[in-house]
């Protein structure tokens, strides 16, 4: 941790049961997709955020609605985090005509860039600049609306976050960078990622670009929740961007299908005892928040929630193929 | 379109550049400017000196050498509220922000279902015959115009700068806006009031019954030359200029085609894969059985732009290649 928090950011009663729920849409959603694209019923591949939930879950309980955001090829958890239909994300996961992007994007590209939401992205760091641009655009606008870049550890080795981040420094900008540090960039580990100087403390990246760092346990969910809200805070007074590790385990492999050759004995079951949608909810219920019969009655909401926009998906037709050429052009000069 | 009619100004093309984005920026707060030195030089040409002065360093903002985050950070400004003028120094330097244009900038709307505008325009430059090298002097338009989801326009004369760029600032979509650097100094006659080029449509800039030349930008000034000339011996030429290379108009340069019977594209960008090929291929598929003469073209050969000035004009396409490759064809 490079700076100490001066006060502690502590979610309500009613703000901790609602990042429960969240993380447990996430983990439902993602595990049924998961199922069902063993089943052959998802067309393409699919990248899972299962086990990382408390990331995009701390980070967009801080945020207002008019804030901004950008994700990245393991995005689910970002959108439902976010608040998005679960219904049109699986839509879109089929491929079919009512997702978010009428079939156009898959899990890869799930937007909905009214509800701020500028995409999930293909390409690492792609979202990066995109969220600068979100928030240079709030700064000239004179709003107070910040601008959320998630990206894997993978990202720092890009040049659009070093690009992106000198920009937002020059510039002030209320960008905050998520760095998710789920241990592997596709399925090399750190020491093939990054320099050693670097393993300890990946928020080193935005130390020469003066921003704010925090290092959190990506596995705690208040944790996140703590220091997302101290980043969201500066950038909304102008305080500039920051940078914010989440150290965490990503418990699928990079794609589903992958053989997981690279993890080392133990090791999933060491990231397995911190399992957030495990250890939260038997925390809340410790602490009274939560009843047990409360959490069964969440869990089995959510359960019927899902199954309803797997059904909703399933059921939907595909795009008529001639929509192929459509939505390229705003004036509607579309491909010949 | 005719000029008769109007009220019109001698000016250079520079000076309409400069011109026209300060109206722009006057008619619409959301239109800004960003690039390296664009506030103080006044971008790499010097072309945007004085809109500081006049809009401060907030809407003439002056980047890191940085093109994958100003390209980058101008697509998110773009799809939250504001409508950036991005200047690239360079073209060759697009390069540096390949995945944003390619992967970002292109397929953002298409890959989100057609649900969201992104009006940003990206100038840039094409440059031959400047002694600059290769990395300084080529013509990409056409590179460019291979990405389906970007709208390509080249830029040629006082009067098209003024209604392409207009078009392109109101456009709703992302538009690489691609100036020549023999074209700058160029002067002609331009309408003082406010008006548009639709983007996508090309125009006659010559009447001609002989022959059709097809060609852009510095080679567009080179084609009217040549049909100056040749005019005098009796030969008369058609003269197109595409002003939006994609979409092509591929109607109004096929009508000419099919009118005169023989074609030549002419343009600065190689001439394997170049914009010449597309168009030719378009005017053999629609206009093949009015033409006397497969379609010629005229580009660089395929070696990168030599330094040396006698390396370089050997590559070179003047007006004398133009009269040759017309005098083939009469």
């Amino acid at each position: 941790m490079s700076e100490q928090a001066d006060q502690r950011a502590q979610p309500t009663d009613e703000e901790r049961v609602e990042m429960l729920e969240t993380m447990l849409r996430i983990r439902e959603f993602e595990s049924r997709m998961r199922d069902n694209f063993a089943d052959a019923e998802i067309p393409g591949f699919l990248h899972l955020y299962i086990g990382q939930e408390a990331m995009a879950t701390g980070v967009c309980q801080v945020l207002e609605d008019r804030d901004y955001l950008t994700s990245t090829h393991r995005g689910h958890g970002h959108c439902i985090a976010r608040g998005l239909d679960t219904t049109k994300m699986a839509a879109e996961i089929y491929g079919k005509e009512t997702g978010y992007c009428n079939g156009k994007g898959g899990s890869m590209h799930i937007a909905d860039v009214e509800a701020g939401m500028l995409g999930a992205n293909g390409i690492v760091a792609g979202g990066v600049p995109i969220a600068t641009g979100a928030a240079l655009s709030s700064k000239m606008r004179g709003t107070d609306q910040v601008a959320v870049a998630f990206f894997g550890d993978g990202a720092l080795s890009e040049g659009a976050f070093h690009e992106s981040f000198n920009q937002a420094a020059i510039w002030d900008l209320p960008l905050i960078g998520i760095v998710e540090n789920n241990q592997y960039g596709e399925m090399s580990g750190i020491d093939e990622q990054h320099p050693p100087s670097t393993h300890d403390d990946l928020t080193i990246y935005g130390e020469p670009y003066g921003a704010h760092r925090e290092q959190v346990d990506g596995m705690d969910v208040e944790a996140v929740y703590d220091a997302a809200a101290r980043a969201v805070e500066r950038a909304r007074h102008g305080e500039g961007p920051s940078l914010v590790e989440c150290v965490g385990y990503r418990f699928e492999g990079h794609h589903e299908g992958d053989s997981e050759f690279y993890r080392d004995d133990g090791e999933y079951e060491h990231w397995k005892s911190k399992d957030p949608v495990e250890t939260y909810p038997e925390r809340l219920i410790d602490e009274g928040v939560l009843t047990a019969d409360e959490w069964a009655a969440m869990q089995a909401d959510v359960e019927t929630e899902i199954d309803e926009a797997i059904e909703f998906a399933r059921e939907s037709p595909m795009p008529d193929p001639q929509q192929a050429y459509e939505g390229l052009y705003a004036d509607g000069g579309d491909s010949r | 379109m005719s000029l008769a009619s109007r009220e019109t100004e001698e000016m250079a093309v520079r000076d309409v550049i400069n011109q026209t984005l300060d109206e722009e920026m006057e008619r619409d707060e959301r239109v800004y400017i960003q690039g390296i030195d664009v506030h103080g030089r006044g971008g790499t040409s010097n072309i945007l000196k004085g809109l500081d002065e006049k809009y401060g360093r907030e809407r003439v903002r002056n980047t890191p050498i940085s093109e994958v985050s100003i390209v980058g950070s101008a697509l998110g400004a773009a799809a939250t509220g504001m409508r950036p003028v991005v200047e690239i120094m360079y073209c060759g330097f697009l390069g540096v922000a390949g995945d944003q244009l390619l992967n970002q900038v292109a397929k953002m709307r298409y890959m989100f279902g057609g649900k969201l505008d992104l009006p940003l325009v990206i100038r840039t430059k094409n440059v031959m015959g400047a002694n600059a090298a290769a990395q300084h002097s080529q013509a990409l338009h056409h590179w460019l115009a291979a990405i389906p989801g970007l709208k390509v326009v080249c830029t040629s004369t006082p009067e098209d700068t003024k209604g392409l760029f207009k078009a392109a600032i109101r456009s709703n979509d992302p538009i690489m806006l691609f100036e020549h650097g023999s074209v700058y100094n160029e002067t002609g006659q331009v309408p003082v009031e406010d008006y548009t080029f639709e983007i996508g449509e090309a125009a006659v800039e010559r009447e001609g019954e002989d022959v059709t030349v097809v060609a852009t930008q510095a080679q567009l000034w080179n084609a009217l030359e040549a049909a100056e000339q040749l005019g005098e011996e009796g030969i008369s030429v058609e003269v197109v200029n595409p002003r939006t290379i994609s979409p092509l108009d591929t109607e109004t340069i096929a009508a000419s085609a099919r009118k005169t019977g023989r074609c030549v594209v002419v343009d600065d960008t190689p001439l394997s894969y170049g914009t010449q090929s597309q168009i030719a291929a378009d005017v053999s598929e629609e206009a093949f059985f009015d033409l006397d003469f497969p379609v010629q073209r005229l580009g660089i050969p395929d070696v990168p732009t030599p330094f040396s000035p006698s390396l370089e004009n050997e590559i070179l396409i003047d007006t004398d290649d133009i009269v040759d490759a017309i005098l083939t064809l009469a």
